[in-house]
């Protein structure tokens, strides 16, 4: 049972003394409760690996405390921390067995040789790979190496908390569903912190229950996947999650009404006291914007895409390209037709941050 | 037809390679060959001698087989002693090694310069090294009461020539075990470190099997190298006291030259040959064969 609590940690790299400091983490204050699944999410360079590496213990940060309950392990090192760790690539014991690999955290700890045996069984059951127990590590699939070193991190059942450093990256696409719907399970069955690090918005949104969207160094929004998808805290959000990404266009807002160029539309809620300095934004899914022959908003058609299961129209909103979904109704589409916007769905954003309205 | 271009034209770029390797290597092989089973008088002229040379050379009663086999069994344990000192010693110096850093390259640059050194100059270097009145190595050990004598005590020789070879070769073991240690990848070290591992079975279970394709190529380069020793111990001690240090080619080199009998030295040499093939093939075999178990 642990708590990850981080009291305004920080990183930046040593800099030359009167430069701006260039913090690879910027200061970030939040708690992780037990048994919940988080994923750190974002593109390169965003801060998420040295946040992990800060959990793990592999960098010292170098502001703020790191508090697992009440212990401070800010500057402890890795093997005192508790932690577990799964690595970008398989890393398992050549030389030994299966079962020996997955034994070898427990044998270390001087655990009953009973005790040892039935978490093993148990953690290969988990994750299919009882059949592979005899077997020596170095001969199997990379898949299955990654299975290992997964089982490996599961096996140790008082953790205070299980790192995924991107593990499924040398995953077969066609396994990848598989392994991370089992995580999942897995994940469910043990009952345990677990951090996942990924630049895959699919991986993170089905994995996790809490989403931690990183960029610049920051941690843009702390969220549930719903709250991600339909309430995105920063513009940087609505682009990075969901596929495509969120339509944002300059408005101009006064009470319930904006007006994107020379349309004006209506909103779910009011907005009575935006500054009046800073740029002002809308923004819709594509998810919530239907072409439509009338109504709504005109728009010019730039191209059509057809996924199959459904068709996204690229269009041009005054001259700012947005994405609309076509209903399948809709047959013949010319280059001029119309948009409807769901009015509770459009949000406003005040410099990239997302400004909550008055319900009407 | 399977559609492939048959082109003769590859034969231009192989046939030179194929003059080279003859001059270079098949036609002096034959030639020992062709010493080996003939015998000969001086004044060039030679006779035929069937395989009386090798039957007399493998024969343990004969005079030639009790001389042949004491330098092959001196040649082996000189061998094998030299090459386990040089690969323990060169796997634990590598670990030592700093990782990164400036610290590198000068450590390098140090461990490797005795192996820029050529044969006889190691020989020369260990000569006045190990003499006792003037060698530092030598009045040493003198100085301190020891019984230490090159030209006198076998054991002083032994201990110098191994030392020597260990001084000399250990550099190779480090810079290819450094190499293989070099190519562990962070993630390895960390994984073990959360998994409690201690630093034996770190070196036991991460390291160690890591290493075992550069010790492959490391014990199989040295042992060729070591089983051929010549210059050295012909400079340090001439392959005394008595016999204690005549390792196969020093004989190799007293028969076929200092005896002029050519036709013993060549059957001799053939064999000699022979023995580092079989010892390589069969050494590198059973190492591969092991590493395919492993993997089934």
């Amino acid at each position: 049972m642990t708590r990850i609590t981080f009291d305004n940690v920080a990183h930046a790299y040593p800099s030359a003394p009167g430069a701006k400091v260039d913090y690879a983490l910027k200061p970030f204050r939040h708690v992780w409760e037990h048994g919940l699944a988080y994923a750190l999410l974002g593109p390169s360079g965003c801060g998420k690996t040295t946040l992990l590496n800060i959990i793990s213990g592999l960098i010292i940060p170098s502001e703020g405390r790191l508090m697992f309950d009440d212990r401070d392990v800010t500057r402890l090192p890795t093997e005192q921390r508790n932690i577990a760790q799964v690595f970008q690539f398989p890393v398992v014991y050549d030389t030994m067995t299966v079962a020996e690999n997955l034994a070898f955290p427990l044998r270390n700890r001087k655990m009953p040789k009973a005790a040892i045996a039935s978490r093993v069984t148990e953690i290969a059951a988990l994750l299919e790979l009882t059949a592979d127990l005899k077997r020596r590590a170095r001969g199997l699939t990379a898949d299955a190496k990654q299975k290992i070193s997964l089982g490996r991190g599961l096996v140790r059942a008082d953790v205070s908390a299980v790192l995924f450093d991107e593990p499924l990256t040398v995953i077969d696409p066609a396994l990848k569903w598989e392994l991370r719907s089992k995580l999942k399970a897995v994940h469910r069955a043990l009952d345990l912190l677990m951090i996942y690090v990924t630049h895959d918005q699919t991986e993170a949104l089905t994995f996790a229950d809490r989403v931690v969207v990183m960029n610049e160094g920051r941690a843009v929004q702390i969220g549930t996947p719903e709250e991600l998808f339909e309430r995105p805290d920063h513009t940087f959000v609505g682009y990075f999650i969901g596929s495509p990404g969120m339509n944002f266009f300059p408005a101009k807002v006064s009470g319930a009404r904006a007006v994107i160029g020379e349309h004006e539309v209506a909103l779910g809620a009011a907005y009575p006291d935006l500054p009046v300095d800073g740029m002002l934004q809308v923004g819709i899914r594509p998810d919530f914007v239907t072409l439509a022959q009338s109504g709504g908003v005109p728009v010019q058609v730039k191209k059509i895409d057809d996924l199959g299961r459904k068709r996204l129209a690229h269009v041009s909103l005054g001259g700012v390209p947005m994405v609309a979904m076509v209903p399948d109704s809709m047959q013949s589409i010319g280059p001029e037709s119309r948009v409807l916007m769901a009015p509770e769905r459009l949000l406003v954003y005040h410099n990239d941050v997302r400004v909550e309205g008055m319900a009407l | 037809m399977n559609g492939k271009t048959w082109n003769n034209r590859a034969w231009f770029f192989v046939l030179p390679v194929l003059c080279f390797v003859l001059f270079s290597a098949v036609l002096p092989v034959m030639t020992v060959v062709n010493y080996s089973v003939q015998d000969t008088m001086g004044a060039n002229s030679f006779f035929w001698n069937g395989d009386a040379w090798f039957r007399d050379l493998l024969d343990p009663n004969s005079d030639a087989g009790v001389r042949f086999s004491g330098a092959l069994v001196r040649t082996f344990a000189f061998s094998i002693t030299a090459v386990s000192l040089e690969v323990v010693l060169g796997i634990a110096i590598a670990l030592c090694l700093p990782r990164k850093g400036w610290s590198v390259g000068a450590s390098l640059i140090v461990i490797a310069l005795p192996m820029l050194i050529p044969w006889n100059v190691v020989g020369t270097i260990w000569q006045i090294f190990s003499r006792s009145d003037i060698g530092l190595f030598g009045a040493a050990l003198t100085g301190m009461g020891l019984n230490y004598n090159v030209t006198q005590e076998p054991v002083s020789a032994w201990v110098t020539i191994v030392v020597l070879d260990v001084w000399h070769w250990t550099p190779l073991v480090i810079l290819l075990s450094y190499a293989g240690l070099q190519a562990i990848p962070d993630a390895y070290y960390q994984a073990a470190r959360i998994d409690g591992a201690s630093r034996w079975s770190v070196f036991k279970n991460v390291e160690l099997p890591k290493l075992h394709k550069v010790l492959v190529i490391a014990i199989l380069l040295r042992f060729m190298q070591s089983f051929m020793i010549y210059a050295e111990p012909v400079v340090v001690t001439g392959g005394g006291p008595g016999n204690a240090t005549t390792f196969l080619s020093i004989d190799l080199v007293k028969i076929a030259i200092g005896e002029v009998d050519v036709g013993r030295g060549a059957a001799m040499s053939l064999i000699y040959y022979l023995i580092i093939l079989t010892v390589c093939y069969v050494f590198y075999t059973i190492m591969t064969q092991l590493e395919r178990r492993r993997d089934g």
